[in-house]
Protein backbone atom coordinates (compact mmCIF):
# COMPACT_ATOMS: atom_id res chain seq x y z
CA UNK A 1 0.00 0.00 0.00
CA UNK A 2 2.79 2.43 1.02
CA UNK A 3 4.62 1.69 -2.07
CA UNK A 4 1.95 2.15 -4.43
CA UNK A 5 1.13 5.76 -2.61
CA UNK A 6 4.47 6.61 -3.30
CA UNK A 7 4.96 5.17 -6.90
CA UNK A 8 1.72 6.91 -7.75
CA UNK A 9 3.14 10.23 -6.23
CA UNK A 10 6.21 10.08 -8.14
CA UNK A 11 4.38 9.67 -11.88
CA UNK A 12 2.73 12.73 -10.62
CA UNK A 13 6.01 14.92 -11.27
CA UNK A 14 6.74 14.28 -14.95
CA UNK A 15 3.03 14.50 -15.72
CA UNK A 16 3.40 17.93 -14.38
CA UNK A 17 6.36 18.64 -16.44
CA UNK A 18 4.88 17.60 -19.49
CA UNK A 19 1.96 20.03 -18.39
CA UNK A 20 4.44 22.69 -18.06
CA UNK A 21 6.48 22.26 -21.00
CA UNK A 22 3.66 21.47 -23.25
CA UNK A 23 1.28 25.10 -22.32
CA UNK A 24 4.23 26.80 -22.32
CA UNK A 25 4.86 25.52 -26.14
CA UNK A 26 1.44 26.16 -27.30
CA UNK A 27 1.12 29.44 -25.59
CA UNK A 28 4.73 30.84 -26.92
CA UNK A 29 4.40 29.53 -30.24
CA UNK A 30 0.88 31.58 -30.66
CA UNK A 31 0.61 34.55 -33.21
CA UNK A 32 -0.30 37.74 -31.49
CA UNK A 33 1.45 39.16 -28.12
CA UNK A 34 0.06 40.49 -25.38
CA UNK A 35 0.96 44.00 -25.89
CA UNK A 36 -0.89 43.84 -29.79
CA UNK A 37 -4.06 45.56 -28.18
CA UNK A 38 -2.22 48.79 -27.03
CA UNK A 39 -2.20 49.78 -30.76
CA UNK A 40 -0.69 52.84 -29.78
CA UNK A 41 2.76 52.16 -28.41
CA UNK A 42 6.02 53.46 -30.31
CA UNK A 43 8.40 50.92 -31.46
CA UNK A 44 10.80 51.83 -28.86
CA UNK A 45 8.74 51.66 -26.29
CA UNK A 46 7.64 48.24 -27.20
CA UNK A 47 11.00 46.84 -27.70
CA UNK A 48 11.52 48.38 -23.96
CA UNK A 49 8.47 46.73 -22.32
CA UNK A 50 9.48 42.86 -24.13
CA UNK A 51 12.71 43.75 -22.81
CA UNK A 52 11.57 44.41 -19.43
CA UNK A 53 9.39 40.92 -19.51
CA UNK A 54 12.16 39.32 -21.31
CA UNK A 55 10.23 38.30 -23.93
CA UNK A 56 12.73 39.35 -26.38
CA UNK A 57 14.92 36.50 -25.47
CA UNK A 58 15.40 33.32 -27.02
CA UNK A 59 12.45 31.24 -26.52
CA UNK A 60 14.66 28.47 -24.87
CA UNK A 61 15.97 30.80 -22.45
CA UNK A 62 12.91 32.01 -21.26
CA UNK A 63 11.40 28.58 -20.97
CA UNK A 64 14.52 27.88 -18.68
CA UNK A 65 14.32 31.01 -16.71
CA UNK A 66 10.57 30.24 -16.00
CA UNK A 67 11.10 26.00 -14.67
CA UNK A 68 13.72 28.28 -12.55
CA UNK A 69 11.35 30.81 -11.16
CA UNK A 70 8.65 27.13 -11.00
CA UNK A 71 11.02 25.75 -8.47
CA UNK A 72 10.86 28.93 -6.25
CA UNK A 73 7.50 29.17 -6.25
CA UNK A 74 7.50 32.61 -8.51
CA UNK A 75 5.04 32.18 -11.88
CA UNK A 76 6.29 35.67 -12.96
CA UNK A 77 4.48 38.46 -13.66
CA UNK A 78 1.05 39.46 -15.04
CA UNK A 79 1.17 41.14 -17.99
CA UNK A 80 -1.79 42.76 -18.01
CA UNK A 81 -2.35 43.60 -14.50
CA UNK A 82 0.58 44.97 -13.72
CA UNK A 83 0.55 45.55 -10.29
CA UNK A 84 0.74 41.52 -9.53
CA UNK A 85 2.92 39.25 -9.83
CA UNK A 86 0.24 35.73 -11.04
CA UNK A 87 1.31 34.63 -7.52
CA UNK A 88 -0.53 36.71 -5.96
CA UNK A 89 -3.49 37.08 -7.99
CA UNK A 90 -4.24 33.00 -7.85
CA UNK A 91 -3.10 33.33 -4.09
CA UNK A 92 -5.85 35.99 -3.99
CA UNK A 93 -8.61 33.68 -5.82
CA UNK A 94 -8.06 30.02 -4.61
CA UNK A 95 -9.13 30.27 -1.36
CA UNK A 96 -12.55 31.30 -2.38
CA UNK A 97 -12.35 28.84 -5.38
CA UNK A 98 -11.03 25.92 -2.81
CA UNK A 99 -14.27 26.86 -0.56
CA UNK A 100 -16.48 26.43 -3.38
CA UNK A 101 -15.35 23.41 -4.70
CA UNK A 102 -14.96 21.27 -1.42
CA UNK A 103 -18.14 22.58 -0.52
CA UNK A 104 -20.03 21.34 -3.61
CA UNK A 105 -18.32 18.13 -3.46
CA UNK A 106 -19.10 17.64 0.35
CA UNK A 107 -22.94 18.51 -0.72
CA UNK A 108 -22.96 16.31 -3.70
CA UNK A 109 -21.43 13.52 -1.32
CA UNK A 110 -24.15 14.11 1.59
CA UNK A 111 -26.99 14.19 -0.92
CA UNK A 112 -26.06 11.52 -3.43
CA UNK A 113 -25.11 8.44 -1.37
CA UNK A 114 -27.79 8.57 0.78
CA UNK A 115 -30.60 8.90 -1.67
CA UNK A 116 -28.68 6.12 -3.66
CA UNK A 117 -28.47 3.68 -0.76
CA UNK A 118 -32.60 4.84 -0.45
CA UNK A 119 -32.94 3.88 -3.89
CA UNK A 120 -31.24 0.23 -3.88
CA UNK A 121 -32.92 -0.90 -0.53
CA UNK A 122 -36.55 0.16 -0.98
CA UNK A 123 -36.43 -0.77 -4.75
CA UNK A 124 -40.16 -0.30 -6.73
CA UNK A 125 -40.49 1.05 -9.72
CA UNK A 126 -41.21 4.61 -9.21
CA UNK A 127 -38.26 4.97 -6.93
CA UNK A 128 -36.40 3.56 -9.87
CA UNK A 129 -37.56 5.57 -13.01
CA UNK A 130 -37.17 8.98 -10.46
CA UNK A 131 -33.70 7.81 -9.81
CA UNK A 132 -32.87 7.59 -13.83
CA UNK A 133 -35.01 11.06 -14.51
CA UNK A 134 -32.70 12.82 -11.70
CA UNK A 135 -29.59 11.62 -13.43
CA UNK A 136 -30.47 11.96 -16.94
CA UNK A 137 -31.18 15.75 -16.13
CA UNK A 138 -28.56 15.98 -13.88
CA UNK A 139 -26.48 15.28 -16.65
CA UNK A 140 -27.95 16.93 -19.16
CA UNK A 141 -28.73 20.26 -17.42
CA UNK A 142 -25.38 22.20 -17.94
CA UNK A 143 -23.97 24.10 -14.81
CA UNK A 144 -24.40 27.47 -16.81
CA UNK A 145 -28.28 27.04 -17.09
CA UNK A 146 -28.59 25.37 -13.57
CA UNK A 147 -26.97 28.62 -12.10
CA UNK A 148 -28.79 31.08 -13.51
CA UNK A 149 -32.25 29.27 -13.26
CA UNK A 150 -31.28 29.47 -9.75
CA UNK A 151 -30.57 32.58 -9.43
CA UNK A 152 -33.53 33.68 -11.10
CA UNK A 153 -35.72 31.20 -8.62
CA UNK A 154 -34.02 31.76 -5.60
CA UNK A 155 -32.70 35.59 -6.07
CA UNK A 156 -34.94 37.00 -8.41
CA UNK A 157 -38.38 36.14 -7.45
CA UNK A 158 -38.13 34.46 -4.26
CA UNK A 159 -35.17 36.78 -2.73
CA UNK A 160 -34.08 33.90 -0.38
CA UNK A 161 -30.31 34.64 -1.37
CA UNK A 162 -28.35 36.86 -3.15
CA UNK A 163 -28.39 36.72 -6.71
CA UNK A 164 -24.20 37.12 -6.60
CA UNK A 165 -21.32 38.97 -5.53
CA UNK A 166 -19.16 38.11 -2.74
CA UNK A 167 -19.29 39.81 0.82
CA UNK A 168 -15.93 38.17 3.03
CA UNK A 169 -17.83 35.77 6.01
CA UNK A 170 -21.10 35.51 4.65
CA UNK A 171 -21.89 31.61 3.76
CA UNK A 172 -25.32 32.66 2.14
CA UNK A 173 -23.33 34.38 -0.80
CA UNK A 174 -21.73 30.86 -1.64
CA UNK A 175 -25.24 29.08 -1.36
CA UNK A 176 -26.48 28.99 -5.10
CA UNK A 177 -22.81 28.31 -6.35
CA UNK A 178 -22.52 25.45 -4.29
CA UNK A 179 -25.61 24.18 -5.17
CA UNK A 180 -25.06 24.36 -8.81
CA UNK A 181 -21.95 22.64 -8.76
CA UNK A 182 -22.85 20.25 -6.68
CA UNK A 183 -26.65 19.37 -8.39
CA UNK A 184 -25.21 16.95 -11.35
CA UNK A 185 -22.64 15.05 -8.86
CA UNK A 186 -25.23 14.46 -6.94
CA UNK A 187 -26.99 13.25 -9.77
CA UNK A 188 -24.71 10.65 -10.95
CA UNK A 189 -23.40 10.06 -7.74
CA UNK A 190 -26.91 8.67 -6.56
CA UNK A 191 -27.30 6.81 -9.63
CA UNK A 192 -23.58 4.94 -8.83
CA UNK A 193 -24.02 4.22 -5.31
CA UNK A 194 -27.96 2.37 -6.44
CA UNK A 195 -26.04 0.70 -9.20
CA UNK A 196 -23.33 -0.41 -7.41
CA UNK A 197 -25.08 -1.89 -3.92
CA UNK A 198 -27.87 -3.32 -6.31
CA UNK A 199 -25.09 -5.39 -7.78
CA UNK A 200 -23.47 -6.38 -4.28
CA UNK A 201 -26.34 -6.93 -3.00
CA UNK A 202 -27.05 -10.23 -5.51
CA UNK A 203 -23.42 -11.38 -5.17
CA UNK A 204 -23.13 -14.91 -3.67
CA UNK A 205 -21.44 -14.01 -0.77
CA UNK A 206 -23.89 -11.38 0.62
CA UNK A 207 -26.81 -14.69 0.25
CA UNK A 208 -24.54 -16.76 2.18
CA UNK A 209 -24.63 -13.80 4.62
CA UNK A 210 -28.09 -14.30 4.92
CA UNK A 211 -27.96 -18.24 5.04
CA UNK A 212 -26.38 -17.76 8.28
CA UNK A 213 -28.71 -15.25 9.47
CA UNK A 214 -26.89 -12.04 9.85
CA UNK A 215 -29.72 -9.02 10.15
CA UNK A 216 -30.43 -7.02 7.28
CA UNK A 217 -28.98 -3.82 8.56
CA UNK A 218 -26.08 -5.11 9.66
CA UNK A 219 -25.85 -6.67 6.18
CA UNK A 220 -26.01 -3.69 4.75
CA UNK A 221 -23.48 -1.60 7.03
CA UNK A 222 -20.97 -4.43 7.64
CA UNK A 223 -20.71 -6.08 4.59
CA UNK A 224 -22.54 -4.83 1.67
CA UNK A 225 -21.51 -1.11 1.67
CA UNK A 226 -17.90 -0.84 1.61
CA UNK A 227 -17.50 -3.63 -1.45
CA UNK A 228 -20.34 -1.21 -3.10
CA UNK A 229 -18.46 2.33 -2.59
CA UNK A 230 -15.28 1.18 -4.60
CA UNK A 231 -16.81 2.71 -7.93
CA UNK A 232 -18.13 6.03 -6.06
CA UNK A 233 -14.18 6.11 -5.02
CA UNK A 234 -13.13 5.69 -8.64
CA UNK A 235 -15.75 8.73 -9.76
CA UNK A 236 -14.10 10.96 -7.64
CA UNK A 237 -10.91 12.04 -9.01
CA UNK A 238 -13.22 12.58 -12.26
CA UNK A 239 -15.55 14.71 -10.03
CA UNK A 240 -13.04 16.66 -9.03
CA UNK A 241 -11.87 17.56 -12.28
CA UNK A 242 -15.34 18.28 -12.95
CA UNK A 243 -16.25 20.58 -10.02
CA UNK A 244 -12.79 22.71 -10.89
CA UNK A 245 -13.82 22.97 -14.15
CA UNK A 246 -17.20 23.98 -13.26
CA UNK A 247 -15.98 26.72 -10.75
CA UNK A 248 -14.90 28.64 -14.01
CA UNK A 249 -18.54 29.09 -15.34
CA UNK A 250 -19.82 29.47 -11.35
CA UNK A 251 -17.59 32.05 -10.57
CA UNK A 252 -18.30 33.75 -13.62
CA UNK A 253 -22.09 33.36 -12.91
CA UNK A 254 -22.28 34.39 -9.49
CA UNK A 255 -19.49 37.14 -10.00
CA UNK A 256 -17.40 35.57 -7.43
CA UNK A 257 -13.86 36.99 -6.72
CA UNK A 258 -12.46 33.57 -7.09
CA UNK A 259 -9.36 32.53 -9.07
CA UNK A 260 -11.75 30.60 -11.91
CA UNK A 261 -11.93 33.68 -14.16
CA UNK A 262 -8.11 34.62 -14.18
CA UNK A 263 -7.85 32.08 -16.71
CA UNK A 264 -10.97 33.26 -19.31
CA UNK A 265 -9.72 36.59 -18.76
CA UNK A 266 -5.66 35.47 -19.47
CA UNK A 267 -6.95 33.54 -22.08
CA UNK A 268 -8.64 36.61 -24.00
CA UNK A 269 -6.21 38.70 -22.99
CA UNK A 270 -3.11 36.84 -23.99
CA UNK A 271 -1.79 36.75 -20.41
CA UNK A 272 0.98 34.19 -21.00
CA UNK A 273 2.16 33.98 -17.67
CA UNK A 274 -1.42 34.37 -15.79
CA UNK A 275 -2.74 31.55 -18.44
CA UNK A 276 0.29 29.39 -17.71
CA UNK A 277 0.09 29.58 -13.63
CA UNK A 278 -3.63 28.68 -13.83
CA UNK A 279 -3.00 25.78 -16.01
CA UNK A 280 0.09 24.83 -13.65
CA UNK A 281 -2.01 25.29 -10.25
CA UNK A 282 -5.04 23.55 -11.55
CA UNK A 283 -3.70 21.15 -13.42
CA UNK A 284 -1.39 20.01 -10.44
CA UNK A 285 -4.64 20.00 -7.96
CA UNK A 286 -6.53 17.50 -10.46
CA UNK A 287 -3.63 15.02 -10.37
CA UNK A 288 -3.38 15.39 -6.71
CA UNK A 289 -7.18 15.03 -5.84
CA UNK A 290 -6.97 12.07 -8.80
CA UNK A 291 -4.21 10.62 -6.28
CA UNK A 292 -6.36 10.96 -3.56
CA UNK A 293 -9.34 9.40 -5.02
CA UNK A 294 -6.68 6.89 -6.34
CA UNK A 295 -5.29 5.85 -2.53
CA UNK A 296 -8.72 5.70 -0.93
CA UNK A 297 -9.34 3.06 -3.43
CA UNK A 298 -6.76 1.32 -2.72
CA UNK A 299 -7.43 1.41 1.10
CA UNK A 300 -11.18 0.51 0.70
CA UNK A 301 -10.20 -2.36 -2.42
CA UNK A 302 -9.06 -5.59 -0.59
CA UNK A 303 -7.03 -6.78 -3.66
CA UNK A 304 -4.84 -3.99 -3.91
CA UNK A 305 -3.64 -3.82 -0.26
CA UNK A 306 -1.99 -6.86 -0.31
CA UNK A 307 -0.04 -6.21 -3.11
CA UNK B 1 -18.19 -15.04 -46.94
CA UNK B 2 -22.25 -15.46 -47.60
CA UNK B 3 -22.60 -16.97 -43.82
CA UNK B 4 -20.11 -14.06 -42.23
CA UNK B 5 -22.62 -11.25 -43.97
CA UNK B 6 -25.47 -13.21 -43.06
CA UNK B 7 -24.33 -13.17 -39.41
CA UNK B 8 -24.25 -9.59 -39.37
CA UNK B 9 -27.33 -8.79 -41.07
CA UNK B 10 -28.71 -10.72 -37.79
CA UNK B 11 -26.86 -8.76 -35.65
CA UNK B 12 -28.03 -5.26 -36.98
CA UNK B 13 -31.03 -7.07 -36.94
CA UNK B 14 -31.20 -7.74 -33.31
CA UNK B 15 -30.14 -4.71 -32.75
CA UNK B 16 -32.78 -2.62 -34.71
CA UNK B 17 -35.06 -4.90 -32.74
CA UNK B 18 -33.67 -3.94 -29.02
CA UNK B 19 -33.73 -0.20 -30.32
CA UNK B 20 -37.54 0.35 -31.02
CA UNK B 21 -38.06 -1.63 -28.01
CA UNK B 22 -36.58 1.05 -26.23
CA UNK B 23 -39.87 3.40 -26.27
CA UNK B 24 -37.36 6.12 -24.93
CA UNK B 25 -34.75 6.12 -26.61
CA UNK B 26 -37.30 6.22 -29.82
CA UNK B 27 -39.04 9.12 -28.46
CA UNK B 28 -35.62 10.69 -28.11
CA UNK B 29 -35.02 10.33 -31.74
CA UNK B 30 -38.38 10.99 -32.88
CA UNK B 31 -37.85 14.91 -30.90
CA UNK B 32 -34.10 15.22 -32.10
CA UNK B 33 -35.24 14.72 -35.59
CA UNK B 34 -38.08 17.53 -35.05
CA UNK B 35 -35.53 19.80 -33.16
CA UNK B 36 -32.91 19.68 -36.49
CA UNK B 37 -35.60 19.90 -39.10
CA UNK B 38 -36.94 23.52 -37.03
CA UNK B 39 -32.90 24.27 -37.26
CA UNK B 40 -32.54 23.63 -40.68
CA UNK B 41 -35.93 25.28 -42.08
CA UNK B 42 -36.85 27.33 -38.98
CA UNK B 43 -34.80 30.24 -39.79
CA UNK B 44 -35.46 30.10 -43.59
CA UNK B 45 -39.10 30.28 -43.48
CA UNK B 46 -39.41 33.44 -40.85
CA UNK B 47 -39.56 37.07 -42.25
CA UNK B 48 -36.50 37.82 -39.61
CA UNK B 49 -32.96 37.03 -39.95
CA UNK B 50 -31.11 36.31 -36.99
CA UNK B 51 -29.14 39.52 -37.01
CA UNK B 52 -32.19 42.04 -37.97
CA UNK B 53 -33.54 44.69 -35.56
CA UNK B 54 -37.16 45.36 -34.97
CA UNK B 55 -36.71 49.23 -33.47
CA UNK B 56 -40.68 48.81 -32.69
CA UNK B 57 -40.03 45.91 -29.99
CA UNK B 58 -37.04 45.46 -28.31
CA UNK B 59 -37.11 43.55 -25.15
CA UNK B 60 -40.49 42.24 -26.33
CA UNK B 61 -41.98 39.29 -24.16
CA UNK B 62 -43.54 36.66 -25.74
CA UNK B 63 -46.50 36.56 -28.00
CA UNK B 64 -46.17 40.33 -28.97
CA UNK B 65 -45.36 42.48 -32.24
CA UNK B 66 -45.30 38.96 -34.46
CA UNK B 67 -42.27 37.71 -32.49
CA UNK B 68 -43.86 34.20 -31.16
CA UNK B 69 -40.94 33.98 -28.27
CA UNK B 70 -40.46 37.70 -27.68
CA UNK B 71 -36.80 39.86 -28.85
CA UNK B 72 -33.81 40.62 -27.12
CA UNK B 73 -32.87 43.88 -26.31
CA UNK B 74 -31.51 44.65 -29.78
CA UNK B 75 -35.02 43.67 -31.18
CA UNK B 76 -33.68 41.09 -32.77
CA UNK B 77 -35.75 37.72 -32.86
CA UNK B 78 -35.67 35.19 -30.34
CA UNK B 79 -37.42 32.10 -31.62
CA UNK B 80 -35.05 32.55 -35.14
CA UNK B 81 -32.12 33.05 -32.96
CA UNK B 82 -32.36 30.28 -30.86
CA UNK B 83 -33.02 28.01 -34.10
CA UNK B 84 -29.63 29.42 -35.39
CA UNK B 85 -28.08 28.89 -32.25
CA UNK B 86 -29.11 25.30 -32.26
CA UNK B 87 -28.16 25.05 -35.90
CA UNK B 88 -24.45 26.09 -35.02
CA UNK B 89 -24.37 23.98 -31.89
CA UNK B 90 -25.48 20.67 -34.64
CA UNK B 91 -23.00 21.44 -36.40
CA UNK B 92 -20.43 22.14 -34.02
CA UNK B 93 -21.32 19.11 -32.51
CA UNK B 94 -21.26 16.57 -35.43
CA UNK B 95 -17.91 18.42 -37.00
CA UNK B 96 -15.96 18.55 -33.43
CA UNK B 97 -17.08 14.76 -33.19
CA UNK B 98 -16.04 13.56 -36.68
CA UNK B 99 -12.71 15.38 -36.52
CA UNK B 100 -12.43 13.99 -32.87
CA UNK B 101 -13.14 10.59 -34.54
CA UNK B 102 -10.48 10.62 -37.26
CA UNK B 103 -7.72 11.61 -34.79
CA UNK B 104 -9.11 8.97 -32.37
CA UNK B 105 -8.66 6.03 -34.41
CA UNK B 106 -5.86 6.83 -36.16
CA UNK B 107 -3.74 7.44 -32.72
CA UNK B 108 -5.63 4.26 -31.44
CA UNK B 109 -5.41 2.51 -34.18
CA UNK B 110 -1.73 3.20 -34.98
CA UNK B 111 -0.53 2.50 -31.43
CA UNK B 112 -2.53 -0.59 -31.27
CA UNK B 113 -1.28 -2.05 -34.31
CA UNK B 114 2.24 -1.08 -33.53
CA UNK B 115 2.98 -2.13 -30.46
CA UNK B 116 5.67 -1.97 -28.67
CA UNK B 117 7.79 1.38 -27.37
CA UNK B 118 5.96 3.25 -30.52
CA UNK B 119 2.43 1.95 -28.62
CA UNK B 120 4.07 2.50 -24.95
CA UNK B 121 4.57 6.52 -25.66
CA UNK B 122 1.52 7.35 -27.78
CA UNK B 123 -0.95 5.93 -25.51
CA UNK B 124 1.81 7.58 -22.02
CA UNK B 125 0.24 10.67 -24.01
CA UNK B 126 -2.97 9.95 -24.24
CA UNK B 127 -3.06 8.98 -19.97
CA UNK B 128 -1.43 12.38 -19.65
CA UNK B 129 -4.00 14.05 -21.60
CA UNK B 130 -6.53 12.52 -19.20
CA UNK B 131 -4.93 14.12 -16.51
CA UNK B 132 -5.72 17.34 -17.00
CA UNK B 133 -9.56 18.78 -17.18
CA UNK B 134 -9.81 18.93 -20.74
CA UNK B 135 -11.81 22.61 -21.17
CA UNK B 136 -7.93 24.02 -19.56
CA UNK B 137 -6.88 22.27 -22.93
CA UNK B 138 -9.10 23.87 -25.19
CA UNK B 139 -8.82 26.85 -23.38
CA UNK B 140 -5.52 27.10 -24.71
CA UNK B 141 -6.06 26.58 -28.09
CA UNK B 142 -8.93 28.93 -28.52
CA UNK B 143 -6.39 31.68 -27.46
CA UNK B 144 -4.17 30.64 -30.15
CA UNK B 145 -6.06 32.32 -32.71
CA UNK B 146 -8.22 34.66 -33.68
CA UNK B 147 -11.44 34.49 -31.59
CA UNK B 148 -14.44 33.89 -33.06
CA UNK B 149 -13.44 31.15 -36.14
CA UNK B 150 -15.27 28.07 -36.06
CA UNK B 151 -12.70 26.79 -37.51
CA UNK B 152 -10.60 26.86 -34.24
CA UNK B 153 -13.84 25.72 -32.46
CA UNK B 154 -13.83 22.62 -34.28
CA UNK B 155 -9.91 22.27 -34.30
CA UNK B 156 -9.86 23.20 -30.43
CA UNK B 157 -12.70 20.48 -29.53
CA UNK B 158 -11.57 17.95 -31.50
CA UNK B 159 -8.09 17.91 -30.83
CA UNK B 160 -9.03 17.05 -27.13
CA UNK B 161 -12.07 15.28 -27.35
CA UNK B 162 -10.55 11.98 -29.23
CA UNK B 163 -8.71 10.66 -26.21
CA UNK B 164 -11.20 7.90 -25.22
CA UNK B 165 -11.95 6.81 -28.80
CA UNK B 166 -8.09 6.18 -29.30
CA UNK B 167 -8.55 3.90 -26.35
CA UNK B 168 -11.66 1.68 -27.86
CA UNK B 169 -9.60 1.54 -30.83
CA UNK B 170 -6.40 0.40 -29.44
CA UNK B 171 -7.93 -2.56 -27.25
CA UNK B 172 -10.54 -3.31 -30.50
CA UNK B 173 -7.07 -3.12 -32.97
CA UNK B 174 -5.03 -5.31 -30.00
CA UNK B 175 -7.63 -8.22 -30.76
CA UNK B 176 -7.91 -8.35 -34.46
CA UNK B 177 -3.92 -8.06 -34.49
CA UNK B 178 -4.49 -11.99 -33.51
CA UNK B 179 -6.58 -12.85 -36.13
CA UNK B 180 -6.12 -15.00 -39.08
CA UNK B 181 -7.13 -12.80 -41.99
CA UNK B 182 -4.62 -10.37 -40.75
CA UNK B 183 -1.63 -12.83 -40.95
CA UNK B 184 -2.96 -13.91 -44.39
CA UNK B 185 -2.71 -10.33 -45.43
CA UNK B 186 0.73 -9.80 -44.51
CA UNK B 187 1.83 -13.05 -45.70
CA UNK B 188 0.55 -11.95 -48.85
CA UNK B 189 2.54 -9.12 -49.23
CA UNK B 190 0.30 -6.04 -47.81
CA UNK B 191 1.95 -3.21 -46.49
CA UNK B 192 1.14 -2.28 -43.03
CA UNK B 193 -0.30 0.52 -43.76
CA UNK B 194 -2.43 -1.17 -46.06
CA UNK B 195 -3.56 -3.47 -43.87
CA UNK B 196 -4.28 -0.85 -41.17
CA UNK B 197 -6.89 0.87 -43.49
CA UNK B 198 -8.32 -2.08 -45.40
CA UNK B 199 -8.76 -4.34 -42.35
CA UNK B 200 -8.19 -2.71 -39.08
CA UNK B 201 -9.91 0.67 -39.39
CA UNK B 202 -13.05 -0.86 -41.29
CA UNK B 203 -13.26 -3.43 -39.06
CA UNK B 204 -13.26 -1.03 -35.52
CA UNK B 205 -15.57 1.05 -36.66
CA UNK B 206 -18.90 -0.29 -35.80
CA UNK B 207 -18.23 0.05 -31.96
CA UNK B 208 -16.48 3.55 -32.43
CA UNK B 209 -19.63 4.89 -34.13
CA UNK B 210 -21.51 3.62 -31.29
CA UNK B 211 -19.34 5.68 -28.75
CA UNK B 212 -19.47 8.93 -31.22
CA UNK B 213 -23.18 8.95 -30.69
CA UNK B 214 -22.17 10.00 -27.21
CA UNK B 215 -19.38 12.38 -27.96
CA UNK B 216 -21.69 14.51 -30.02
CA UNK B 217 -23.74 15.77 -26.86
CA UNK B 218 -20.21 16.36 -25.12
CA UNK B 219 -19.06 18.69 -27.75
CA UNK B 220 -21.90 20.47 -27.96
CA UNK B 221 -22.22 21.34 -24.20
CA UNK B 222 -18.30 22.23 -24.62
CA UNK B 223 -19.16 24.45 -27.26
CA UNK B 224 -22.13 25.67 -25.36
CA UNK B 225 -19.34 26.19 -22.53
CA UNK B 226 -16.99 28.05 -24.06
CA UNK B 227 -19.56 30.32 -25.74
CA UNK B 228 -20.88 31.34 -22.60
CA UNK B 229 -17.69 32.07 -21.30
CA UNK B 230 -16.94 34.49 -24.68
CA UNK B 231 -14.34 32.43 -25.93
CA UNK B 232 -16.29 30.77 -28.46
CA UNK B 233 -18.83 32.31 -31.10
CA UNK B 234 -19.01 36.03 -31.38
CA UNK B 235 -21.51 38.45 -31.45
CA UNK B 236 -23.98 39.01 -33.26
CA UNK B 237 -23.29 35.15 -34.45
CA UNK B 238 -25.21 33.23 -32.48
CA UNK B 239 -24.79 29.47 -30.37
CA UNK B 240 -26.98 28.20 -27.68
CA UNK B 241 -24.32 28.92 -25.18
CA UNK B 242 -24.41 32.55 -25.82
CA UNK B 243 -27.73 33.44 -25.97
CA UNK B 244 -27.90 31.52 -22.61
CA UNK B 245 -24.93 33.80 -21.35
CA UNK B 246 -26.57 36.98 -23.17
CA UNK B 247 -30.06 35.62 -21.19
CA UNK B 248 -28.42 35.23 -17.74
CA UNK B 249 -27.28 38.90 -17.97
CA UNK B 250 -31.21 39.95 -18.62
CA UNK B 251 -32.79 37.72 -16.56
CA UNK B 252 -33.99 39.66 -13.97
CA UNK B 253 -35.82 42.26 -16.00
CA UNK B 254 -36.84 40.04 -19.28
CA UNK B 255 -36.84 35.78 -17.84
CA UNK B 256 -37.37 34.90 -21.61
CA UNK B 257 -34.30 35.68 -22.78
CA UNK B 258 -32.91 32.96 -20.14
CA UNK B 259 -35.65 30.18 -20.23
CA UNK B 260 -35.90 29.93 -24.36
CA UNK B 261 -32.24 29.19 -25.18
CA UNK B 262 -31.96 27.12 -22.26
CA UNK B 263 -34.62 25.15 -22.79
CA UNK B 264 -33.82 24.03 -26.11
CA UNK B 265 -30.22 23.22 -24.80
CA UNK B 266 -31.76 21.23 -22.28
CA UNK B 267 -33.39 19.63 -24.77
CA UNK B 268 -31.36 18.73 -27.34
CA UNK B 269 -28.71 17.31 -25.05
CA UNK B 270 -31.26 15.11 -22.95
CA UNK B 271 -32.06 13.48 -26.46
CA UNK B 272 -28.63 12.99 -27.38
CA UNK B 273 -27.65 11.20 -24.26
CA UNK B 274 -30.49 9.08 -24.30
CA UNK B 275 -30.31 8.11 -27.77
CA UNK B 276 -26.59 7.34 -27.27
CA UNK B 277 -27.27 5.25 -24.54
CA UNK B 278 -29.97 3.43 -26.49
CA UNK B 279 -28.02 2.72 -29.42
CA UNK B 280 -25.35 1.50 -26.81
CA UNK B 281 -27.39 -0.53 -25.47
CA UNK B 282 -29.05 -1.98 -28.90
CA UNK B 283 -26.31 -2.57 -29.87
CA UNK B 284 -23.63 -3.65 -27.19
CA UNK B 285 -26.58 -5.59 -25.04
CA UNK B 286 -23.81 -7.10 -22.42
CA UNK B 287 -22.95 -3.73 -20.30
CA UNK B 288 -26.80 -3.15 -19.74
Amino acid sequence: MLKLALRRMAAILPTLFVIISLSFAIIRLAPGGPFDQEETLSPAVRANLERSYGLNEPLGVQYLRYLGGLLHGDFGPSLTQRDFSVGELIARGLPLSATLGLAAIGVALLAGLPLGIAAAVWRSRGMDLSVAACAALGIALPSFVVGPLLALVFGVHLRWLPVGGFEAGAPRFLVLPVLTLALPVAAYLARLMRASLLEVLRAPYMRSARARGIGATRLLWRHALRPALLPVVSYLGPAAAFVITGSLVVEEVFGLPGSGRFLVQGAINRDYPLVMGMVIVYGALTLILNLLADLAYGWLDPGTRRD
Amino acid sequence: MTEALLLQGRWWNAAGRRFRHNGLACTALALLTLLMLAALLGPWLSHWRFDSLDWQHLGQPPGGGGHWLGTDRLGRDLLVRTLYGLRLSLLVGLLASSVSLVIGVSWGALAGFSGGRVDGWMMRFVDVMYALPYLFVVIILTTLFPRGSLTVLLVALGAVGWLTTARIVRAQTLALKQREFIDAARVSGVSGAGILRRHVVPNVLGPVVVYATLVVPQMILAESFLSFLGLGVQEPQASLGSLVYGGAQEMESAPWMLLVPASVLVLLLLCLNLLGDGLRDAFDPRDS
